[in-house]
């Protein structure tokens, strides 16, 4: 049982990385193109924006549910990073949706637009600060020691700084292939081309400093990374695949479909060789002991009517999303 | 200002926001899809405007519910973490169900609002019923989360920890249903009798025209059979309380001393010094009349609670007048309303009628704050009634305030931001919809 809890938990994670992290991608490629582009990213993200973002929700419900002792440590030393996230996810929502729904357009869009941007930007570096927190080990519960030591230590230093920087690069290079099936407009595709390789290796760049920062604060990411064969593939098999969606954006005519599913794949594979040199560990602890999925799960009553009420809403949600994206994405391509 | 104190504010702040967009957005999917079945059945373009115009009013209400509600399901543990920490596996069970209906009114939202023009009209109207559905399902899951707060259930608290955890049971606990009713009628009343007052406020200043009167009739039709219902559903509430949480019903009654009779008191101060009500209005015997259906009956007040115990007299007091006497006024309206369109509808096109309309728009919202306010403050001491203090729940994060103020200064950008954007939208109705400009 906690097992599928477990699946499920990481496949909401991996889908909000996936669907929510192309939103917050779509915000920073905005910064960088043009005005005529503001429309295409926008009807693009408008009808499924909302329903991406559950799969953050169902995250965090199935965290308090199933393993509130990580949540509730969670928001506890990582107040001010999840705070920012918090102020990020409102500020973008509300911005995007008043830049959409406001009649009358005038200076105000500008202001909307600006929001937008920034907070599409910002959302993302504090969301990988916090996954960075989690794995570095220097968590610790003793609020003896201070206010910096206890609440700021944790997640402002450079390891997780990199990886907030490497998240927003990840997010862009996601949003910019999947924006190059959006477009009609020759002139359009190509640049989102272009913004795909760019950010394609700036995201290799940065994962590559992930690596270094790791080591400089002593956390010895390359050889976990080396003693696991399993995320040892993986890895390998993400950067490989980056030389085939290489070759799939240099061809005139883009499979819009190969993209995708090799981005996915690609993310998919990042997390899943993350997830396996991190488990069981959820949060690991300066004390050099860790909060893990085994010593934080609820009671089996909990875990029991948690899955069905998961199960049943995969059920109901499952073809909801094909529709959808089928109604928006495929139909709005071939027109 | 006090983190403790800072924290609840937060938390009765995000709420307090939070649910004008929860009520709006169950209610309005009702109200649009049975407008847009009216157009489905008649073919009269009136109604499809105003399903129209709704719709992009509420697609805003609607990512500003979502945004704050993610802000709240992240609050919880932010400012209450040793709350969340126990009764995260007991009410987690609801709040996974709600999940379930906020991801089926996504999508449904989704297809409502942008698939005009791409789907079956039959198709398109059933994605708004859906929306309407799983709305009204989420607002049952998350307030019996809340029920169970004030009446807990489904375990045993041993040694501060909660064993033998039964999710089900906690789901279904004393209060949900009763709490549910009272909420769903809440969220019609709220939302029905302030659009309805806009769309009269705009009669009055542009003039009678086939779009406002009918946008007015639709959203009365709803309101006023939910107004007439409520004081019924409040009158259950209250005797549920006067048995599950006595000390909540004598603090919003202001009844400091038990009696027998228990006088009803209306109005006034309350002042915890003297532990008496100034200004206020006396009934002998209604308290015991409301609470037992016997005029005779004893009623517990708070000197049966050591003083630890207590919830705010005051504040709860004036929130339970509030509610009522908001809850009253609409449910007179909403007699006169039927009253009139059965057997007098001239009287509908009066313009004092018109003006009572617009006047009572703020008073369904009025009385949502009002009554959260009495259920919440009402609670206090307790997180988790009886059983966990709020003040043993907080986050030991020092500086807590700044984050209220952060909170509390971005809501109320963005309140401000949404009502100057619906004045904008609604300034350009005639542009859009000809029924706009129809007498
Ligand atoms: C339009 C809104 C509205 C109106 C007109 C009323 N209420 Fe109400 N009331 C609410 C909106 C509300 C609410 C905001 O929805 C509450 C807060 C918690 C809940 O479940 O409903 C509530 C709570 C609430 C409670 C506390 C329940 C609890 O703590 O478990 C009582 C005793 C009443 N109400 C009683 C009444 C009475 C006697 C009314 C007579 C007219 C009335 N309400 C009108
Ligand atoms: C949306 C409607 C709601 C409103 C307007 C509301 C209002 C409030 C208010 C005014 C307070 C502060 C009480 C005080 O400290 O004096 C409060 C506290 C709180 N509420 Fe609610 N509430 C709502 C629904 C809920 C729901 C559905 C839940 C959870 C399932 C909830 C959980 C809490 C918690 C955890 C606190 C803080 C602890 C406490 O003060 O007891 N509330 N709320
Ligand atoms: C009595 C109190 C509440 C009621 C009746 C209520 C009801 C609703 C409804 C009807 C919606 C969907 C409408 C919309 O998106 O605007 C919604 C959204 C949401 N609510 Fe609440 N809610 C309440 C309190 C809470 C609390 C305490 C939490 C968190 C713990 C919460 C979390 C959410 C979330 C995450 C969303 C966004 C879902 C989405 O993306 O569609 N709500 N709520």
């Amino acid at each position: 049982m906690l097992t599928i809890i477990i699946i499920i938990l990481g496949a909401s994670f991996l889908l909000y990385t996936l669907l929510g992290g192309a939103d917050f991608g779509a915000g920073i490629i905005e910064s960088f193109a043009g005005k005529r582009e503001e429309v295409t990213i926008s009807k693009a993200m408008a009808p499924v924006w909302e329903a991406n973002h559950v799969w953050l929700i169902l995250a965090v419900v199935i965290l308090f549910t199933a393993f509130p002792l990580v949540y509730s440590s969670l928001s506890t030393v990582l107040h001010i990073p999840l705070m920012m996230v918090l102020l990020g996810i409102i500020c973008r929502g509300s911005a995007f949706t008043f830049r959409h729904y406001d009649i009358v357009i005038d200076k105000s869009h500008k202001y909307y637009t600006l929001l937008f941007r920034v907070s599409s930007f910002v959302t993302p570096i504090f969301l990988g600060i916090i996954l960075g927190a989690m794995m570095l080990g220097r968590i610790t519960f003793d609020t003896t020691k201070g206010f910096y030591e206890v609440f700021v230590a944790p997640w402002l230093n450079l390891f997780c700084i990199v990886m907030g920087i490497f998240s927003a690069c990840l997010f862009a290079y996601l949003s910019a292939l999947f924006l190059v099936g959006e477009t009609t407009i020759e002139r359009e595709r190509k640049m989102y081309v272009r913004f795909s390789k760019r950010f394609m290796l700036l995201t290799m760049l940065m994962g590559l400093l992930v690596f270094i920062a790791a080591s400089i604060e002593g956390h010895d990411l390359l050889s976990d990374f080396l003693h696991s064969v399993t995320s040892l593939i993986t890895l390998i098999l993400a950067t490989f695949l980056c030389p085939v969606i290489w070759h799939f954006l240099n061809k005139q005519k883009n499979k819009t479909i190969y993209l995708r599913i090799g981005a996915g794949l690609q993310v998919s594979l990042i997390l899943i060789g993350w997830f396996y040199i991190q488990f069981p560990v959820l949060i690991k602890m300066k004390s050099g002991s860790s909060l893990t999925f085994f010593n934080t799960q609820a009671p089996e009553s909990t875990l029991q009517q948690l899955l069905i009420a998961l199960l049943a809403g995969l059920i109901l949600i499952i073809p909801g999303f094909i529709y959808l994206f089928k109604v928006f994405k495929i139909k709005s391509n071939s027109q | 200002m006090n983190d403790f104190l800072a924290a609840r504010m937060q938390m009765a702040f995000s709420l307090g926001f939070h649910i004008i967009f929860a009520c709006i957005g169950m209610t309005m999917p009702v109200l649009m899809a049975f407008s847009e079945w009216r157009w489905l059945r008649t073919g009269k373009t009136v109604f499809l405007d105003i399903t129209k115009a709704w719709s992009r009013g509420v697609a805003i209400f609607f990512a500003v519910g979502a945004v704050s509600g993610t802000v709240l399901s992240f609050e919880l543990g932010l400012l209450w973490p040793t709350f969340m920490q126990h009764a995260g596996p007991i009410i987690g069970m609801p709040f996974s169900w709600e999940g379930t209906a906020f991801f089926v009114e996504a999508i449904a939202l989704g297809i409502f609002l942008y698939g005009w023009n791409k789907l079956n009209k039959w198709v398109h109207w059933a994605s708004g019923v859906i929306v309407g559905i799983s709305g009204v399902m989420s607002g049952i899951f998350v307030v019996s989360a809340n029920a169970w707060m004030n009446s807990p259930s489904g375990f045993d608290w041993v040694n501060g920890k909660a064993i033998n955890i039964d999710p089900v049971k906690a789901m279904f606990n004393a209060a949900w249903l009763e709490q549910s009713i009272h909420m769903i009628l809440a969220a019609f009343i709220s939302t029905s009798f302030a659009v309805a007052g806009v769309h009269a406020y705009l009669i009055l200043r542009k003039g009678a025209n086939a779009f406002h009167a009918q946008a007015v009739k639709t959203a009365l039709i709803f309101g006023s059979v939910a107004a007439i219902l409520q004081p019924f559903s409040g009158d259950f509430s209250a005797k549920d309380i006067a048995k599950r949480q006595p000390a909540k019903l004598a603090a919003l009654e202001a009844l400091y001393k038990t009696s027998k009779p228990a006088e009803l008191i209306i109005g006034g101060i309350p002042n915890d010094k003297e532990e008496k009500v100034n200004y206020a209005l006396h009934i002998p015997g209604g308290l015991s009349f409301l609470t037992h259906g016997n005029f005779k009956a004893e009623v517990t007040g708070l000197d049966k609670f050591p003083k630890r115990d207590r919830p705010p007299v005051l504040i709860t007091h004036i929130a339970f007048q509030i509610m009522v006497a908001s809850g009253i006024l609409l449910a007179f309206i909403s007699v006169l309303y039927l009253v009139f369109s059965i057997n007098w509808r001239h009287i509908l096109l009066k313009k004092w009628w018109i003006v009572l309309v617009a006047c009572a728009t703020p008073f369904g919202f009025l009385a949502v704050e009002a009554g959260w306010t009495v259920t919440e403050t009402g609670r206090q001491p307790w997180i988790i009634y009886g059983i966990m203090r709020t003040e043993d729940a907080v986050s030991p994060m020092p500086g807590l305030h700044y984050s209220f103020y952060i909170i509390t200064a971005v809501y109320i950008l963005l309140s401000l931001i949404i009502i100057w954007l619906m004045k904008r939208q609604i300034s350009s109705i005639s542009q859009y919809y000809n029924s706009a400009n129809e007498i």
